[in-house]
């Protein structure tokens, strides 16, 4: 059976573009920054003008305010609360944490690019967050299914204890905590405790 | 009547799931509109200064920057109770008090323009205690409210709003008392209830007085009300309300926000946007008010009380919207945990130069017992009586009554909560784990355990009126137009269900309209718990309204009685001959049918929550660690089980029982200055300090109700802090009286040294 969590696409082998030789942005200012969202190339101009990205963006402003990807929420700002967490070449991220200009050729998932593409269906990790209503206000929700997500690609049947450290930069203030690790540990079955 | 049924009590998806988890649910900042501008605010750094002087003109210079509005140039637009704070006034009260509002086209260029204003101010010396404020040669914050204590201004319930529980004769009461204690209690932390999701508004003016606001808020259609009432009557609002990232009571009052983002609009032509960033959130959006009591009990050995006497002092902050209010409900609420026959309570507001207290998870009664639980533990140890007993021998039951808010005297009619109380103990395992007060409950090491317990019980789970339509389509689909928005308790997937479940039809074939004050009745918001009862008594009669012409309108076409027939599945049917039948396209296509309901206040029943903590402190450290939650309930009927199920798990956050523990915001009585207005230095709990926690929910059938349910969401947080207290004055053997119980503090009761604050 093929991995539950294979979300359409494997995140391992999207790097699309490498970085120019040298690393880029540290050595000549790049003008363009190419992004593969979600399975969707873009290639961002460099400036001032509102269309443009301008070099103080948040990887999180770019996504919500360039590219309309509001699913990835905004709270803190600041790397403390873990409601901007997107996937990053298969790794979450904080996106507010990072500068869209640092981000040439990486390649981000977020909640909008969870479900299979060709498909429609939903990502397991989504099913049981409804099947379980892992959410009250559901503000940090697009949140804590990425780290969930990155939590089970890295380990695909994490004990309770791996869960609980995964998660621990995801903020809830509606203390939906206790159901979110029920859906997961629905997801990841009794092999999961060990 | 025991029916059966097709959705109440199964457990089934939200409607809004698919929206949440897709990333697809469109929250107030999601929203974009075409020439949008963002607005920002410059704020005071002190905490009280007049504003000598103002320079401008280099923020309005800047690229981009479409407006900058001081106090001189908006109408006196003003809140509180009573109406005196303007929304831009020549004075500052508070460390992030608004100086000026910008209009720009984004976010960035408004928040540079806030560093372009000069700005002139003469300091005033500040205030930020109780005491000090009331002092003859205190700051004085406002003209009208000489010694800072704010006048009762506008009752909010009526001429006899309740300002004090006066009743029978307290020194009697005294007289006939076995024991008696007294002495000052404070739950003075200030925690934010921070929703993740920052408060925030989008406005758009159309002259010559039409604003339409978009909002993310609890209660949207007394956003309108408000609004109208804070601009003099001279506005004409329309409220849009989408999904709510978390409120907890704070955004039932967003009036400021709006204020700016409505004055910004105006000044620009534009629809303008204005979210607080988390920073601005935390130090100047409203906290929890701060309690203190100067109080004295009197109580029989058996734990009947025989006289309650004292003064209730809040510090609301710089200013009062809803404090009055707060008061009113917080007075009633004690009598229902405290059923007493001689009272002498006063109460008191008294405003200093921090930011203002607003609704924080709960509205008054978690205030007032969390400072007055530990004055009744002193008598109770007195007493030699175990809590639990005193509980349930003093909470309120049929035969007993309370003056609830509206200062008028309520028969309780509701259930006896004494069941609940015991199953409670029994599951958490009171009886062996309770040793006596000051005793804990295990020693190992430096660890030692201890156990405590707190009750909450609120009238308000009928407060206040709702209305709504229901209206039946031919298709056999049916909308409910109510002004509700989802801030995560799964009541819209509820008001669907009951819908649903009175016209007997799947949920999918009924929606609810979009929170939009033009095209919905009143509806006060699901505030405090009043959900289920009061807003739901509404749609339910809507729903048999419309059904009751449905019907008619069948029996005319059928040419039998309505009371013949009935309804399910889009059919009605003889009920005498089910198979005879007629689809609802029979209305045509050309007929919607719309019931009306209406919900009237009904303060005669309360609702019931007991909940049990064990905790484990770290002598050594002062490390306190919450190990165990139990809390308990009856709903009547368990209406959403998981729905239900996440609402009492939040008894730990958004100022609950973590109040108690390490959540708090730290304010600098010195300078004003809120210290930890971040989300890094704010403490929160995260995945890894989760305790165990036990719901134990009975289902007694409330007659009140359609289906035989109330509300218990608000007070989940409510008897939790002052159960923390009472666990580790019986862990470390001394009482300890100060929230939040930080290691320091436990040290200092170690060592036997009286804690502050
Ligand atoms: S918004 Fe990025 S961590 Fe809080
Ligand atoms: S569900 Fe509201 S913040 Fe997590």
């Amino acid at each position: 059976m093929s991995n539950p969590y294979h979300c359409g696409y494997n995140l391992h082998s999207k790097t699309l573009h490498t970085a120019s030789p040298g690393g880029g942005l540290k050595k000549t200012r790049q003008s363009k920054i190419r992004l593969h969202v979600n399975g969707k190339l873009h290639d961002l101009e460099v400036g001032d003008k509102p269309h443009q990205i301008k070099p103080s963006h948040t990887l999180a402003h770019t996504l919500r305010e360039t590219l309309g990807l509001t699913g990835t929420k905004l709270s803190c700002d600041e790397g403390a609360c873990g409601a901007c967490t997107v996937l990053m070449d298969g790794k979450a991220v904080l996106s507010c944490m990072l500068l869209t200009v640092e981000c040439h050729g990486k390649t981000i998932l977020t909640i909008e690019g969870l479900r299979n593409p060709e498909t429609g269906e939903l990502d397991p990790i989504q099913k049981s967050f409804i099947e379980h209503t892992a959410f009250q206000c559901g503000f940090c929700t697009p949140g804590m299914i990425m780290s969930t997500k990155a939590l089970l690609l890295k380990h695909p049947h994490p004990s309770e204890e791996q869960v609980k450290e995964g998660l621990s930069g995801n903020f809830c203030r509606c203390i939906s905590h206790y159901h979110v690790l029920e859906a997961i540990r629905a997801l990841t079955g009794e092999k999961g405790h060990s | 009547m025991d029916e059966t049924f097709r959705h109440i009590g199964k457990k089934k998806a939200r409607v809004d799931a698919l929206d949440i988890v897709t990333g697809k649910a469109k929250f107030l900042n999601d929203l974009k509109f075409p020439e949008m501008l963002h607005g920002a605010v410059l704020r005071s750094p002190h905490p009280h200064a007049l504003i000598k002087d103002m320079d401008k003109t280099e923020a309005e210079s800047l690229p981009g920057v479409r407006a900058v509005l001081t106090w001189k140039d908006v109408p006196d637009w003003r809140g509180g109770t009573p109406r005196y704070t303007r929304i831009l006034d020549q004075k500052v009260r508070y460390v992030g008090d608004a100086v000026a509002l910008i209009a720009a086209e984004d976010e960035e260029i408004a928040r540079e323009a806030t560093k372009r204003i000069r700005v002139e101010y003469e300091i005033l010396p500040g205030v930020f205690d109780m005491d000090e404020a009331q002092k003859p040669d205190a700051p004085q914050l406002y003209e009208q409210f000489p010694g800072n204590v704010v006048t009762p201004g506008m009752p909010f319930f009526g001429p006899k709003s309740l300002r004090e529980v006066v009743m029978g004769n307290v020194e009697k009461g005294f007289q006939d008392a076995e024991v008696i204690s007294e002495g000052i209690f404070g739950y003075e932390n200030i925690p934010n209830p921070i929703p993740l999701e920052s408060p925030g508004a989008i406005a758009l003016w159309e002259e010559p007085n039409h604003l339409t606001l978009w909002v993310s808020n609890q209660a949207s259609y007394m956003d309108k009300i408000t609004l109208f009432h804070v601009t003099n009557r001279t506005v004409n609002v329309r409220i849009i309300g989408g999904p709510c990232g978390g409120s907890f009571g704070s955004k039932f009052m967003s009036w400021q926000i709006q204020c700016y983002a409505a004055l910004l609009s105006r000044a620009t032509g534009k629809p303008l946007k204005l979210v607080l960033t988390k920073e601005e959130h935390l130090a100047t959006f409203t906290l929890r008010p701060a309690s203190r009591i100067h109080a004295k009990v009197g109580m029989k050995k058996d734990g009947t009380l025989t006289a309650i006497q004292g003064e209730w002092w809040i510090d609301t902050g710089y200013y009062s919207m809803t404090t009055q209010a707060q008061v009113a409900v917080g007075c009633g609420e004690l009598q229902i945990m405290a059923q007493c026959s001689n009272w002498d309570l006063r109460t008191k507001i008294i405003c200093t130069n921090r930011n203002a207290s607003g609704i924080v998870r709960g509205f008054g009664g978690q205030e007032l017992k969390c400072a007055f639980i530990p004055l009744l533990s002193l008598a109770m140890e007195k007493a030699e009586i175990d809590p639990l007993e005193f509980l349930k021998k003093n909470f309120v039951q049929p035969g007993g009554g309370y003056f609830w808010r509206d200062g008028i005297w309520y028969d309780y009619r509701g259930i006896d909560y004494r069941k609940v109380m015991e199953e409670g103990a029994e599951r958490f395992g009171w009886r062996e784990k309770w040793k006596g007060w000051l005793k804990p409950t295990a020693v190992n090491g430096p660890k030692r355990r201890g156990v405590g317990v707190g009750i909450h019980g609120n009238a308000d789970i009928g407060e206040d009126a709702s209305e709504a339509y229901v209206r039946l389509y031919p298709d056999a689909t049916a909308t409910i137009h109510s002004c509700v928005t989802e801030h995560g308790t799964g009541q819209i997937t509820n008001y669907i269900r009951m819908v649903a479940e009175v016209l007997k039809i799947p949920m999918e074939w009924v929606s609810l309209t979009p929170a939009d004050s033009m095209m919905t009745p009143y509806e006060f918001g699901p505030a405090g718990s009043r959900g289920t009862y009061a807003i739901g008594a509404a749609v339910i009669a809507a729903a048999e309204d419309a059904k009751k012409t449905l019907l008619e309108l069948f029996a005319k076409k059928m040419s039998l009685q309505p009371q013949d027939l009935d309804t399910e599945d889009g059919f009605v049917f003889v009920k005498a001959r089910p198979d005879k039948r007629l689809s609802w396209k029979a209305m045509s296509v050309d007929r919607t049918i719309t019931g009306y309901g209406r919900f009237e206040p009904d303060y005669s029943l309360t609702n019931c929550m007991i909940s049990f903590v064990e905790v484990e402190v770290d002598t050594e450290t002062g490390k306190l660690i919450l190990l165990r939650v139990v809390n308990a309930t009856d709903v009547g009927r368990i209406i959403d089980p998981p729905g239900l199920e996440n609402q009492l798990n939040g008894c730990l956050g958004s100022g609950g029982i973590d109040s108690a523990i390490f959540e708090e915001m730290v304010l600098d009585r010195k300078r004003g200055y809120l210290l930890n207005a971040n989300l890094i230095d704010y403490k929160w709990r995260s995945f890894l300090e989760l305790p165990v926690i036990k719901n134990v929910v009975l289902e007694t059938p409330m007659p009140t109700h359609r289906f035989q349910a109330v509300g218990v969401g608000e007070i989940a947080t409510s008897p939790g802090p002052s159960a923390i207290l009472m666990a580790v004055s019986n862990a470390i053997g001394r009482w300890v009286h100060h929230y939040p119980l930080t290691p320091e503090r436990i040290l200092m009761a170690l060592r036997g040294e009286e804690a502050q604050g």
